[in-house]
């Protein structure tokens, strides 16, 4: 599965995206946050409790209760700010 | 109903004849343009002028989230037209960042449909932008104004 990340997000993690092979515990998508931030000081910074970022799976918004199953890519980023 | 995600400028003439040419039931065509406002921000003790800022999106969800924007304006007014251009990239002060044209054939559906896309474009569609002042490059927070101007919106489907 391929993790992206956007905005100031990608710049904390230090990478845009990547592929992870995921641990059968890991079923939602609030799962993939708490196991992404033991991979390095940059993750635990831009995916901390209390940190406003949204996610979506397959390029749809989604909450954290969804589950991971069935999913190609699954991205992180900061509120919108377009217009 | 078109929608165009471009790092490349917008002629407002050409977009606003292509979309009314095509269709003689439009009555009235609402149009917003948005543009970078030279701004000063200040931080502390220090005021920062903004020279530019660079626009980021996430390819293919973008368009996804403003045809779902524009499928829901549709369904909520009687529209002809409706056009969403959003540029991306690096643009500096005073360069056009978005256009948003609604026609149909009356003005007061054009005009508040208008708004509706605005207002939810800002808040439902994945872009980000980034500052560049004198001192650095900043990222831009969500606005709160922005969410209560979407939420109006929420509100009148009940």
């Amino acid at each position: 599965m391929k993790v992206r990340y956007f905005a100031w997000m990608k710049r904390t993690v230090g990478v845009p995206d990547e592929e992870v092979a995921l641990p059968a515990e890991v079923k939602t998508v609030g799962d993939l946050v708490a196991w992404l931030r033991d991979r390095s000081a940059g993750h635990a910074e831009a995916l901390a409790e209390g940190s406003a970022f949204g996610a979506a799976i397959d390029r749809r918004t989604v909450p954290f209760d969804t589950p991971l199953a069935g999913a190609t890519e699954v991205a992180f980023f900061p509120p919108f700010t377009g217009g | 109903m078109v929608v165009r995600v471009q790092e490349a400028d917008f002629d407002i003439g050409a977009e606003i004849a292509a979309l009314t040419d095509a269709n003689k039931r439009i009555g009235g065509l609402a149009v917003f343009v948005g543009l970078v406002r030279e701004m000063h921000v200040r931080e502390g003790l220090h005021r920062d002028r903004i020279d530019a800022l660079t626009l980021e999106h996430y390819p293919g969800m973008t368009e996804q989230a403003l045809e779902a924007i524009e499928a829901e304006a549709k369904a909520r007014w009687p529209l002809e037209a409706t056009l969403i251009v959003h540029r991306v990239g690096r643009l500096e002060a005073g360069a056009r960042i978005v256009l948003v044209a609604v026609g149909s054939p009356h003005r007061e559906a054009a005009f508040e449909a208008c708004e509706f896309l605005v207002d939810w474009l800002k808040t439902k569609a994945p872009f980000w932008k980034l500052e560049e002042t004198p001192a650095g490059e900043k990222w831009v927070g969500a606005h709160h104004a922005d969410d209560a101007a979407a939420a109006r919106w929420e509100k009148k489907e009940r």
